[in-house]
């Protein structure tokens, strides 16, 4: 998928910005907010960027992807069924009882989930513990992961980072979705988190700062990262982005945290992203 | 019978004995690897060792990536971190995936001594065990914990299993041909008129236990239960049949453990009396080992007591 280009790459974040949309009003549940503003990441890596078969979920020497604000599996969820890991007709039994597409990612249930995540922080040292895995057994996967900027006011974040550090896992790509937007208010408000990309630089990353919706500065990015991939450094992409980034009236509103749309935002959603109902 | 030796030595020493014939072993300590034993792997199999820091919940999060990739990750810190701090990370991150790690908690009980409540962890049995999937387990000497040790390295799936910091005597090394078997228990004693159940190190002092009572006319069995979960239903409901009242004896809080264990699945098939014997619902303190174990009734003399006040209530 290396050669996707990237006039193509924005209409598949739309078409999965789309799906999102319409996963979360068929399931009444579910986080639209930071789903949309992970589109153009999610669908730069899953797209172009891994190396992935999702006709073998489960193959060794794949890339992982580690959503460690796994409350965002709307977009991997869209991202993963238009890969083909499954059919596209399971995205509306999301929340449901009996559904391979639980609230949170599931890697037993869901074909193409690399780890089970939901609990802020957690997902973050598990994929150190994958990139490590990777060296010790030689193989040149790299570990993927989207880390939310609420979610680095968790603690373990930062005995993740020490262990990246560690270890030297220049195998280890983060994304920082910086929406600046958590439950309760804005991350300023609820804790600040004092300048994020300069914690992970002294945690001892190499930090690229990126307008995280701009698909063309997301492909640059994952671009110059792959030709440092030996630097002996993990990456940080420090991603500003719009949460609900595609939805006017969800753009840097909290409120579309965790909420569904009733039908007459469903479908004025639907026309601003330019789908059909 | 031979010298005393800890749970923990012999586990530090089986991860080394099996590293060669199972590649796929790795260990994860978070700065204890002195007081844990792992010290000789590490030294031994460094490149397979991945010293955490002090950072417990992490290194439950890193177990779980390694585990995810195909090896078998033994990450090991003292039962009052790896149980407690770390319980979401190891229900979340370990169990809920059910992900191949084994979560190795050392120096567990109030046999801690000297460190005092803070690092008394008699918790940890209720903790893991209420976690769905999670297979608890807690061997009483240095020749079972290298067997259980190696049946955890042929179990696929979450374990936690419990280290203790005191030097104890063999007991399973003369039962002829033992073979541990995860959720199998072991009977080291017949008996008919009570039957002791016990795990850990209150194992020795059931069969002490045991002896005091054969003096005074009892006759007890003793079962080494050393899985907690899954439980060997089979050896408990027997024992109830035959016996007619069980004395569970844990070096753990009586909520939720052992003791809970037995209680529970017995009240619903068989109910006979079950005196629960352990750490009565309150906290530890400092001193050396075995003046707290007795400060806080665990004791020998204190598991016959509650074998008669078993048989009393069979008999009322």
């Amino acid at each position: 998928m290396k050669n996707t280009d990237v006039s193509e790459l924005k209409k598949i974040a739309n078409e999965l910005r789309q799906s999102v949309i319409k996963m979360v009003y068929q399931a009444q549940s579910g986080h639209p907010g930071g789903s949309l503003s992970a589109a153009e990441i999610v669908t730069a890596l899953y797209f172009r960027e891994m190396n992935i078969d999702p006709q073998n979920p489960k193959w060794e020497d794949r890339d992982r992807f580690v959503l460690s604000k796994g409350h965002a599996c709307p977009i991997q969820y869209a991202a993963l069924a238009k890969r083909g890991y499954f059919d596209e007709s399971e995205l509306s039994t999301l929340r449901k009882e009996g559904s391979i597409l639980q609230g949170h990612p599931d890697m037993k249930k869901t074909p193409g989930i690399d780890i089970s995540t939901g609990s802020l922080g957690l997902g973050f040292p598990s994929a150190t513990g994958m990139a490590i895995a990777a060296k010790r057994d030689g193989k040149d996967y790299r570990v993927f992961v989207v880390l939310g900027d609420g979610e680095c006011q968790e603690g373990i974040v930062w005995e993740g980072a020490q262990v990246a550090n560690k270890y030297q896992l220049d195998n280890l790509v983060i994304f920082v979705d910086n929406n600046n937007l958590q439950i309760d208010g804005t991350c300023d408000e609820v804790m600040p988190n004092i300048d994020l990309g300069k914690k992970f630089a002294a945690f001892g990353f190499e930090v690229y700062e990126i307008n995280g919706n701009d698909m063309e500065q997301v492909v640059d990015v994952l671009d110059r990262i792959a030709e440092k991939r030996d630097s002996g450094k993990p990456k940080c992409i420090f991603a500003d982005t719009v949460k609900g980034q595609g939805v006017s009236y969800m753009e840097n509103q909290c409120d579309w945290h965790g909420k569904a749309p009733n039908t007459e935002l469903y479908e004025q959603a639907m026309r601003e992203l330019g789908g059909t109902l | 019978m031979t010298d005393k030796i800890a749970t923990r030595v012999a586990y530090g020493n089986a991860l080394v004995e099996f590293a060669e014939t199972y590649p796929e072993l790795v260990v994860l300590d978070a700065d204890l690897a002195g007081a844990t034993k792992t010290q000789t792997f590490m030294d031994t199999y460094p490149e397979r060792f991945f010293d955490m820091g002090i950072s417990e919940n992490n290194m439950m999060g890193v177990a779980a990536g390694l585990a995810a990739c195909g090896l078998k990750p033994f990450a090991t810190t003292f039962a009052m971190f790896a149980a407690g701090r770390s319980w979401e990370q190891v229900r979340n991150s370990i169990a809920y995936p059910h992900l191949n790690v084994k979560i190795v908690g050392s120096h567990g009980g109030l046999s801690v001594g000297e460190d005092g409540a803070t690092h008394q962890c008699i918790e940890d049995f209720a903790l893991m065990r209420a976690i769905p999937d999670m297979t608890v387990l807690c061997p009483c000497d240095a020749h079972e914990m290298r067997l259980a040790t190696e049946a955890l390295l042929n179990y696929d799936g979450p374990a936690y299993m419990r280290l203790g910091r005191l030097a104890v005597e063999n007991v399973t090394d003369s039962v002829e041909n033992y073979k541990f078997e995860l959720g199998k228990s072991l009977q080291l004693r017949d008996g008919e008129d009570v039957t002791i159940i016990a795990n850990g190190m209150m194992v020795q002092m059931a069969l002490k236990a045991a002896d005091l009572l054969k003096e005074q006319g009892v006759s007890a069995r003793v079962i080494n239960m050393h899985t907690i979960k899954p439980l060997d239903e089979e050896a408990v409901l027997k024992a109830a049949k035959e016996t007619g009242c069980i004395v569970t004896s844990e070096e753990a809080n009586i909520l939720g453990g052992l003791g809970a264990a037995v209680s529970e699945y017995i009240s619903g098939i068989y109910p006979v009396p079950v005196i629960r014997h352990g750490v009565r619902d309150e906290f530890g303190r400092s001193g050396k080992a075995p003046l707290v174990l007795e400060a806080y009734g665990l004791t020998p003399e204190m598991i016959a007591e509650s074998a008669k006040e078993s048989i009393q209530l069979k008999a009322d």
